[in-house]
């Protein structure tokens, strides 16, 4: 592991570019049920061709029921001066119900380990913001003003554990398979133009949001400028930001679908929208120019933890599919697994006699999966486009948040 | 915690392969349940093609990348698991056969050779492969057979037995891909595939060589640049009738299945279909 830049990365390093050939896994049960992140944990590290140790983190759904109300916070900090800083900022606005140091496996011959921090925290009342929108706020203050301090993550009932390291080194310094959790994200890092940082490992996370991202977003610039006029900051020099606030501004902010947010991000082809019938082009013209800034450009495959209100899992790759994405469903259906190579799944159907799956298939591109607690197997990412179409606004765009 | 540090730094080449029949071997590649890393996978072959064994069985395969990578002479290889990317990659002469799905860059720029894979393949199988034949039981993802080309008496095969999906045929420069669409279900029935039989951008780019698609389908809209559909000649039929009859065989379809639907070839539009784009002035 490496035992340094863990809020920042200095400034030399800072307009260098990312090319990612990332590991990505994650699964969801259905029922609901919490496991502990061993299965994750076998699943991203057989992918030890995807990642040299320069970054991996974990996202877990379903640790902290506790706590489940209030937004529970992950931080990093370089010093007890930001920490205090900190908690003080959070402490003028709203309550918070308990804090307390994450614990770690720090090894002891470490000169400066971070400070990596749990806060459980509820917002002061506010007439004209909801909740959301201060976290939102709080956020943003403390990645761009506080010095040496860093938020992880800042859902309810979930956290991020990240770090600078092998993907099982962080496994071990955080000791994950203590954590029971329903949905697990974990993400391995292949940084090969810029140092990995701790701040800057996978997954980012935004309220309930929390993007894994293997590839690279070519349109950075024009979607960072785009949720910069909605009050996002985007501080942490890496292209992966991005989805996790365009996720919290079109779900959250805009109330869309995912079905019709993940389109909005890989909008099918002028070419392939002609050959639809004339309300399905208005439909999507119109999702197209709205929303044109917020589409997603270059190679990606992305795992998305969702949950606001239903946990979800979203699966999504670009749309001339440049990275892989495979998807399995357990023979018990219960569960529902991603990860970027199918050795993810038969390291656990291997370790596992009584365990194997019922299918394993790969989704279209541009073509969300998507998989949600108490619902099961909502889109299985291979419908024909125009079916996948119609199913999607009939019904969506007026209930908010229903797939 | 079933992960073990010793995973990712397998120091250990001790040998740990069982003898069976004269010239059998059988390699586990997750000895006490890890698995171990791609290089000593691949020593390990590559001792045991040294001790003169013909028949390597891999099992417990689970994502190692490279197997076979390079490797020429009379050998078989079976691989029990999932092999990782880049399986037989400039390999030049074995056989390769894979008892469940393989992943992406299978047949990396083959060279000579055979590769029965009896499930699904993954996106951009047999890339530049210049020779040797590629057999997919079920459906294939992206961009499979991208710049695959061919010369004097080398000459590359694709055949899958399911659909593929955007791009097949890519930049083809040689050789020749077909898709029968049909569905091999696990029981041994065999169906006709409901997924499309190719997805857009079908052979963008080819200059030399031949898609075969078994369908009813109308394909004309999802034609790449420089692509054109054409009826199955008798000439053709010649062409692939032997290559049918050997996949049919090494995955038991009845011949006759084959007969229900009609082909039809993707070749270039012309001779040099792009040859304005480059050296236009010198000719």
């Amino acid at each position: 592991m490496r035992w340094e830049n863990y809020t920042s990365l200095p400034e030399q390093y800072r307009n260098q570019r990312v090319f990612d050939g990332c590991g990505i896994s994650g699964f969801i049960n259905i029922d609901g049920s919490r496991v502990s992140g061993d299965k994750v944990i076998d699943m991203i590290s057989i992918l030890k061709e995807r990642e040299n140790g320069l970054g991996a983190g974990f996202a877990a759904y379903g640790i902290y029921p506790k706590y489940k109300d209030y937004y529970a916070f992950h931080f990093l900090f370089d010093t007890i001066a930001a920490k205090t800083n900190t908690l003080h900022y959070l402490g003028n606005n709203g309550t918070i119900i308990a804090s307390e140091a994450i614990p770690t496996n720090t090894p002891t011959n470490i000169d400066n380990p971070p400070i990596i921090w749990r806060a459980f925290f509820d917002p002061k009342k506010s007439n004209n913001l909801e909740p959301d929108e201060i976290i939102l706020k709080i956020v943003m203050e403390i990645n761009a003003n506080i010095n040496n301090a860093f938020v992880m993550s800042s859902g309810k009932d979930m956290g991020v554990f990240k770090g600078n390291g092998w993907s099982h080194e962080i496994a071990d310094f955080y000791m994950i398979s203590g954590y029971n959790a329903y949905m697990w994200l974990a993400h391995s890092r292949f940084p090969t133009n810029t140092p990995g940082w701790w701040g800057g490992a996978h997954p980012f996370n935004l309220l309930n949001c929390s993007v894994i991202h293997n590839g690279e977003i070519t349109s950075y610039g024009t979607n960072q400028r785009y949720l910069s006029s909605y009050g996002y900051k985007c501080t942490l020099f890496t292209d992966t930001e991005v989805i996790a606030y365009l996720f919290d501004l079109l779900c959250r902010k805009h109330k869309l679908p995912l079905s019709i947010a993940t389109m909005a991000l890989a909008p099918p082809l002028y070419d392939e929208i002609e050959k639809l019938d004339k309300k399905d082009q208005i439909i999507l013209k119109s999702i197209r120019a709205t929303y044109r800034s917020a589409m997603l450009n270059g190679p990606f495959s992305i795992v998305v933890g969702y949950s606001n209100p239903v946990p979800t899992m979203i699966g999504l790759t670009d749309r001339k599919k440049l990275r892989p994405l495979v998807a399995a469903i357990s023979d018990d259906e219960n569960t529902i697994y991603m990860s970027s190579e199918e050795a993810s799944f038969k390291r656990l159907t291997s370790s596992n006699n009584n365990f194997s799956m019922k299918e394993i298939w790969h989704p279209k591109s541009g073509t969300a999966t998507i998989a949600m607690l108490g619902k099961g197997l909502v889109r299985n990412g291979l419908e024909p486009s125009l079916m996948k179409l119609k199913s999607k606004y009939e019904g969506g765009l007026v209930n908010g948040n229903c797939a | 915690m079933l992960v073990n540090k010793n995973m990712i730094v397998e120091k250990t080449k001790q040998k740990i392969y069982e003898i069976g029949m004269d010239d059998m071997i059988e390699i586990d590649a997750a000895p006490n349940g890890n698995p171990i890393d791609y290089r000593n996978l691949n020593t390990q072959i590559h001792g045991a093609i040294n001790e003169n064994f013909t028949n390597i069985i891999l099992n417990n395969v689970c994502g190692q990348r490279f197997i076979g990578a390079g490797l020429q002479g009379n050998i078989e290889i079976t691989i029990n698991g999932i092999p990782g990317n880049d399986l037989g990659i400039f390999m030049d002469g074995p056989i390769i056969k894979v008892n469940g799905n393989c992943e992406d860059q299978s047949g990396n720029t083959m060279n000579h050779g055979k590769m029965i894979i009896d499930g699904d393949g993954g996106d951009v199988i047999g890339l530049s492969s210049r020779g040797g034949k590629i057999y997919v039981k079920g459906d294939v993802g992206y961009r499979v057979g991208i710049h695959m080309k061919e010369y004097e008496d080398q000459f590359p095969t694709l055949i899958i037995g399911g659909t593929a999906k955007d791009f097949l045929g890519e930049s083809m420069a040689g050789g020749k891909i077909i898709v029968l669409g049909l569905k091999i279900l696990q029981d041994g029935t065999i169906i006709e595939n409901p997924q499309p039989i190719c997805g857009s951008e079908l052979g963008t780019g080819i200059h030399r060589g031949a898609i075969f698609l078994r369908t009813d389908e109308n394909i004309e809209d999802r034609l790449g640049v420089g692509a054109k559909i054409f009826e199955l000649s008798e000439e053709d039929q010649k062409e692939i009738e032997n290559d049918i009859k050997d996949f049919c065989e090494t995955f038991n379809i009845p011949i006759t299945t084959i007969d229900e639907k009609p082909f039809k070839v993707i070749k270039p539009i012309s001779k040099r279909p792009f040859e304005s784009n480059y050296c236009g002035y010198l000719v």
